[in-house]
């Protein structure tokens, strides 16, 4: 069961601004049935149209979905559409006291929303969100294909919510949460975010930093090197990380095999092709 | 608030019967069965019983039984022993809608450069036995396929499915968890070579598992060590648990009829009477053969975990199909392998019952669903159209 704050449960159950607003100044869509969850936010100026002075919703979707979105409604009420577009995701999660880390994607659904709402009032193009199959959006090149998510949508949550993993990226925007194809693209944006022009080439690590480097070694041993040896009945051990030396004992059928010398170069070969062009493998006894 | 809980293909409660029959294997018998003196001779006695019952239930043979840990050690165990057996074959069987016990170690295997195939399922849920018949070869070291479905209910033909794969000379190993206690299985006139079972699915505690391991089959095992269970399980009995399983597996002998009889009448009126109180529903696995005590009913345009919450507020535990509650986020692998359309696949709610379960528990589920449906369709962008006036 999910440790939602009371403050979710209050607004699940009871939620402020269900329904519709027939003469709504601007509506927002973001999701879809196929996402498993869809929210569709309307908006009421007053007469000079400069404030907010109401707001409804219609969701579909889990319960702090429902409870995102009936925050969102009670925060916007009263204020301008600037101020209203200042709204971060963090700021709906906190109203509600806070949500689980995995269903932080309902505050992010909410914020869309709202950002989609006023963007299409003032006639512009709404931002590349692109949450939702239903309207393809053109700016930006498509990362996730599960659930329609751009690159330039990605790369601003992982921005504005200083994201550092994959995983966190599934859980503020569900990209990678279906079929998992798009996680490798997800880390580089991460990379990206973060600074590090990951070219693919193999001169990019001259600027891993020390622990991202260390990260990217147990990373390639773990995903390309130790599959490889299984299927050989072998298997090696991560000793020890110095600098650029990668020391390593080798385990079952590779330990005291006559060609380890041979395995030895191949994680060596491995890691400067994937990880940096400097390596060293050096077997140990461990 | 009085639980009314319709979960039991989650866990079930230790039967009354099950716990006294443990009990004094705490703190007054706490011997140890493999120990010489009469202390320990006493509870190996008892551990002997409760393997005589198990194997009664499965018409086994007592040395047929293995006990472990849970359901899940008994999937692994069991995968990992035919890949022992067989190191020169790289093929693995399973289907797409397996228990993640089986499923993920199967994915494993194929990172590690074992040829795995799911077999797909029909919109029923339902297996293709042709297609495992062309797709088992030699080079197949095991097939591993589930008794009955945890999610929907629906039941493989295995025992068909198992001549299949022993004709190839494959093993076959059946995940039976939800299966035993629930519809009779003889093993003395079966094919399966391996069969998983959990005690905490039918009223026994949790942490404690039977792999039936056929005379004759041969087995490598996973823990080694000392030579309890003949050398297949090494490690000292869970007694208590043992003794447990012993006494669920007698009682669940003695309910099979209830099952079959009083069990799937009061769901199959759960399925008539919310099917026909709320509009736009389908019964996964509706058209073929499922367990009597599970219900899996998918409702268009809500989202499950929403539902559970609303139930749980009422008091009525059920699961759902959805993955929200299970921290992914697709519909369950299930119920997408089925191809059931995204329109409903999210809204899919799971109600099991067991021998504890009451007319009452049936009424409150028939009362307090249709109008959280309402509501929460009311909510939808998507369920306006379904709204009642
Ligand atoms: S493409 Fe992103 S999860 Fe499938």
């Amino acid at each position: 069961m999910w440790d939602y704050t009371d403050k979710v449960k209050e607004h699940f159950l009871n939620p402020r601004n269900v329904g519709e607003i027939t003469d709504a100044d601007a509506v927002g869509e973001v999701g879809s049935l196929a996402c498993g969850d869809a929210l569709k936010l309307f908006i009421k100026l007053d007469e000079n149209k400069e404030r907010i002075v109401d707001a409804k919703f219609q969701t579909f979707g889990c319960g702090s979905a429902i409870a995102s979105s009936s925050a969102l409604t009670e925060m916007v009420k009263g204020k301008t559409l600037d101020e209203a577009l200042e709204i971060t995701n963090q700021q709906i999660a906190d109203f509600l006291g806070g949500l689980p880390e995995e269903k932080m994607h309902c505050s992010v659904m909410g914020q869309e929303a709202l950002e989609a709402a006023i963007a299409k009032y003032r006639g512009v193009e709404a931002p590349a969100h692109g949450h939702g199959h239903d309207h393809v959006e053109t700016e930006g090149e498509l990362v996730c294909k599960c659930f329609g998510l751009t690159d330039v949508f990605l790369k601003k949550v992982i921005a504005s919510n200083k994201l550092t993993t994959a995983e966190q990226v599934t859980h503020f925007t569900k990209a990678g949460g279906a079929c998992g194809g798009c996680i490798p693209k997800i880390k580089d944006l991460i990379a990206e975010v973060l600074g590090e022009e990951k070219k693919v080439t193999a001169e990019k690590p001259a600027k891993l930093t020390n622990l991202r480097k260390m990260q990217l070694i147990q990373e390639t041993l773990e995903n390309e090197v130790r599959p490889q040896l299984w299927a050989d009945g072998g298997d090696l051990e991560l000793i020890d990380i110095d600098g650029s030396n990668v020391q390593v004992a080798f385990r079952k059928a590779c330990a005291g095999c006559a060609s380890s010398g041979y395995t030895a170069k191949f994680v060596e070969q491995k890691l400067r092709e994937l990880v940096s062009p400097d390596i060293t493998v050096q077997e140990v006894q461990g | 608030m009085r639980e009314i809980y319709l979960d039991n293909n989650a866990t079930t409660k230790v039967d009354e019967r099950v716990f006294e029959e443990m009990r004094p294997y705490f703190c007054e018998l706490y011997g140890n069965p493999s120990s010489m003196h009469f202390f320990g001779g006493q509870v190996q006695k008892k551990v002997d019983e409760a393997r005589a019952r198990v194997a009664s239930l499965l018409g086994a043979l007592p040395d047929e039984i293995v006990f472990t840990a849970c359901g899940t050690e008994s999937d692994n165990a069991a995968i990992r022993s035919a890949l022992e057996v067989f190191p020169e074959r790289r093929h693995v069987i399973t289907s797409r809608v397996e228990h993640p016990a089986v499923l993920t170690q199967c994915r494993n295997l194929s990172k590690r450069g074992y040829r795995v195939t799911e077999l797909n399922v029909d919109g029923n849920g339902q297996l293709d036995l042709a297609e495992l018949e062309r797709l088992v070869d030699e080079d197949t070291a095991i097939v591993s396929l589930m008794y009955a479905n945890n999610e929907t209910g629906v039941i493989f033909p295995i025992e068909e499915a198992a001549k299949i794969v022993k004709k190839k000379g494959a093993l076959f190993h059946t995940d039976a968890v939800q299966a035993v206690g629930k519809i009779p299985l003889n093993m003395a006139e079966s094919a399966i070579d391996m069969l998983s079972l959990s005690g905490h699915k039918l009223h026994a505690p949790k942490g404690v598992g039977v792999l039936f391991v056929r005379r004759g089959t041969p087995f490598r095992p996973m823990l080694v060590g000392g030579h309890q269970e003949r050398g297949r399980r090494a490690g000292t009995e869970n007694t208590a648990s043992i003794i447990a399983m012993g006494k669920a597996c007698q009682l669940a002998e003695q309910y099979m009829a209830d099952e079959a009889g009083r069990v799937r009448e009061m769901r199959d009126r759960l399925e008539r009477e919310l099917t026909a109180l709320i509009p736009n529903t389908r019964i996964n696995g509706g058209g073929t053969e499922r367990l009597p005590n599970t219900l899996s009913i998918a409702m268009e345009f809500v989202e499950g975990e929403g539902i559970l919450l609303l139930l749980s507020e009422k008091g009525i535990c059920a699961s759902s199909g959805s993955a929200c509650t299970s921290g992914s986020l697709e519909p369950s692998h299930v119920l997408r392998a089925m191809g059931v359309p995204f329109t409903c696949a999210h809204g899919s709610i799971r109600f099991s019952l067991s021998r504890f379960t009451t007319d009452d528990d049936i009424n409150a589920v028939i009362t307090e669903l249709p109008p959280i449906i309402s509501r929460l369709r009311a909510m939808s962008p998507f369920g306006r159209e379904f709204l009642n006036k």
